[in-house]
């Protein structure tokens, strides 16, 4: 298949639409440049994941089908987070079992959904990008992407294909951050601890920035270094490759 | 020593503030965390063992009823009993009656977390018997009238300092100048006192890590040669243990047997490991005919969990892989659980056994982040129980419960793109300000902003740019 007639759908994920549209752009210009033609289906919402986590399963199953439904027909999902990838990925076909019109359709998109950097790297091949700056950086992976979909050399590739960035890696990179989506709100002692132990162990590496592919984890280690008044710089991986490349087109309006 | 599982919230913050217990779990990692991961590495084929041992415990627990009768004749074959026991209660019933007629008074005990489950120590002292824990870490949380706050280091929220003044407070027939500083010194001192009541005590009460069917044994590790002791030099030996440890044969509990050290202490092997079956054969100068020994078989709920989506739990051989591996058992520690088991196999069965209501923050508090699933040894797929137990959870509230109605509006509203698109083209232009905003009715997101500040958010979504855009 040539890179034209890869038709992307873009997920966007709830988290990006809401808070963060540059990393949605930046996903974009990501795959176009990979040479695939991106869709943002606008039927989508979110996942699901909050209520099939909270056990509340009626509406997560609504929102898997609704989700199958918008993407139907194109050959690939992307999603830039590890955690919206791997619910789709790993939880819909569980999720839609028992589901004669859908289990079928959830087996099939969990086999077309990707973790951007893991698509970027192992679909498109991504392997040339010119880009340079001449930052420090650590690399947070989240535990879905760890442990839900296997992605963890991905990313690292894409980053080494920028000039001077120089990464230096956690020495608990296996260890959550604390987030956890609803965790983080009904347990917030607990998740800022949690996030406590990450920051210390971001600030021992000497990195000016932390990079990691999802924004949820991102979102709730910044706001704990901006309540602590650390001077830490945060970016997805979309972000982060996107600002180091000429003529940044992160959306901005 | 009461707790309750209820207060999960008020003990964790509690946990988080008190220094001593953070230096205490500041220690998982070098203790447990890299020597597993050093034993996994030196064994080499871990994941091929990992998938024996669980198709070990799935044949152990789909023929529990076959095992456990097989077991309990193969026990009084060799001439011992075997009590059924359906709950706590019974069980504890059962002990006291053989001590009983044993005509026992005091009572040494291994290590054992089904007797804490059933809260026997404070049932024995009540009927008038004198249980002394020799596990070290036990008998440490003992003297304090604690509960074990990690179940293979009962006294692992202890630092040294805390465990000489202990000592002191405890030991006070001995020389209050004495040094007991070093690791060595306490261990000394209480293997002086603990000899003592090795020597007197009528009868043993040990756990069992396995029970196996056809030789009707008990197979015991520890690294402290209590186990033997407390079983050995007593009249009477009685093994206090839960359905679930039976498998099939010694032969399948070797292969357990090599998966449970290395993920429990990193080691190849224990100090000791005791195969127990009938009553210890006396030597000649006595008589066989004194010697007893009796197998208390518990259920105490877990026979509920076969045929539900927390059966896999039942697969557990207690090896604490899962403890060591969680961030949150990692932040505060076993004792904020106020249950018996803490951590992620607690969050799997506590429900199940101390009923979902008392248990309910017990699969709540994870982050889903899948590490206690990845390192054990028997693959119980921990945060899918837990998140089984959510579902029943939500499941029975009522349908006006704040969290019920906020789900469903969500839904209604995320099952309606159009509608979806406008609520969060609001909510984006809100949030640049939620930090100045009253939030008394939004509770998780105050929650959320209790100790964090909301970064830079862009103030329009993607979908609404994108369509700019096209």
């Amino acid at each position: 298949m040539s890179g034209k007639e890869r038709r992307v759908g873009l997920f966007v994920t709830c988290l990006v639409d809401l808070l963060r549209p540059e990393i949605g752009f930046a996903s974009v210009r990501l795959l176009e440049m990979a040479g695939c033609t991106v869709v943002v289906p606008s039927t989508q919402t979110c996942c699901g994941q909050p209520a099939w986590n909270a056990g509340a399963d009626d509406h997560a199953r609504a929102l898997a089908r609704q989700t199958i439904d918008a993407f139907a027909g194109l050959d690939y999902v992307v999603a830039p987070s590890g955690s919206c990838a791997g619910t789709i990925k790993r939880h819909y076909p569980t999720m839609l079992a028992d589901d004669a019109a859908y289990a079928a359709k959830a087996r099939d998109l969990a086999d077309r959904t990707y973790e951007l950097s893991a698509f970027l790297v192992r679909i498109c091949g991504m392997n040339d990008l010119t880009a340079r700056t001449d930052t420090k950086i650590t690399y947070h992976d989240s535990c879905s992407s760890l442990r839900d979909l296997g992605v963890r050399n991905e990313p690292r590739a894409l980053l080494a294909q920028i000039a001077g960035t120089e990464l230096c890696e956690l020495s608990d990179g296996e260890v959550c951050c604390g987030f956890g989506g609803m965790f983080s709100a009904k347990y917030p002692e607990i998740s800022t601890h949690m996030a406590d132990n990450k920051l210390a162990d971001v600030e021992s590496t000497g990195a000016e920035m932390l990079v990691g592919n999802d924004l949820g984890c991102l979102m709730h280690l910044e706001a704990r270094a901006k309540h602590q008044k650390r001077n830490l710089r945060v970016r997805h991986i979309a972000e982060f490759l996107c600002e180091a490349m000429p003529e940044p087109d992160t959306g901005k309006v | 020593m009461s707790a309750d599982p209820r207060q999960f919230k008020q003990a964790a913050s509690q946990a988080l503030k008190n220094p001593r217990l953070q230096t205490a779990l500041g220690r998982i990692k070098s203790h447990f965390v890299h020597k597993r991961a050093e034993a996994v590495e030196r064994f080499g084929a871990f994941e091929a063992l990992r998938h024996e041992g669980h198709a070990i415990r799935d044949r152990a627990i789909a023929n529990l009823d076959m095992l456990l009768v097989q077991f309990e004749d193969s026990v009084r074959a060799r001439g011992g009993q075997v009590h059924w026991a359906r709950d706590a209660d019974e069980a504890r019933q059962a002990v006291a009656d053989i001590l009983r007629q044993a005509g026992a008074r005091t009572v040494i005990k291994g290590k054992s977390m089904v007797t804490e489950e059933i809260g026997l120590n404070d049932f024995l002292e009540r009927e008038g018997f004198t249980p002394v824990e020799t596990d070290l870490g036990e008998y440490i949380v003992q003297l304090r009238h604690e509960a074990p706050s990690h179940i293979i280091a009962p006294a692992f929220h202890l630092n040294k300092e805390d465990i000489a003044q202990t000592f002191r407070e405890a030991h006070t027939g001995l020389a209050p100048e004495r040094a007991l500083v070093e690791r060595s010194a306490l261990v000394a001192e209480a293997r002086q006192i603990l000899r003592r009541q090795f020597e007197s005590a009528d009868a043993g009460i040990t756990g069992a890590n396995f029970l196996t069917a056809a030789e009707g044994a008990a197979v015991l590790v520890t690294n402290e040669g209590n186990g033997d002791l407390s079983r050995l030099l007593p009249r009477t030996h009685i093994v206090v243990t839960g359905i679930e440890k039976v498998v099939a044969n010694l032969s399948e509990a070797s292969v357990l047997l090599r998966l449970l050290t290395r993920s429990a202490t990193g080691q190849e092997i224990t100090s000791y490991v005791t195969i127990m079956a009938g009553p210890v054969a006396d030597d000649a100068a006595a008589n066989t005919a004194t010697r007893d020994f009796h197998v208390v078989l518990i259920d105490n709920g877990r026979s509920d969990l076969l045929g539900t989506e927390a059966q896999d739990a039942l697969r557990c051989i207690r090896c604490a892989a899962c403890l060591n591996h969680c961030p949150v058992y990692g932040a505060i520690g076993g004792h904020a659980y106020g249950a018996t088991y803490p951590g992620p196999i607690g969050a799997a069965l506590n429900p199940g056994l101390i009923g979902l209501a008392d248990a309910c923050h017990h699969p709540n508090a994870s982050t889903f982040c899948g590490r206690c699933a990845e390192v054990c040894p028997v693959e119980i797929p921990l945060p899918q129980i837990m998140r089984s137990w959510r579902a029943r959870e939500y499941e029975a509230e009522p349908r006006a419960g704040a969290r019920k109605i906020g789900f469903t509006l969500w839904a209604f509203v995320a099952r309606r793109p159009a509608l979806y698109r406008f609520a969060t083209r609001i909510a984006a232009r809100m949030i640049p300000y939620l930090g100045h905003m009253p939030l008394t009715a939004a509770p998780l997101l105050a929650g959320w902003l209790n100790g964090r500040t909301l970064p830079r958010a862009n103030g329009h979504t993607f979908h609404d740019l994108w369509r700019q855009r096209q």
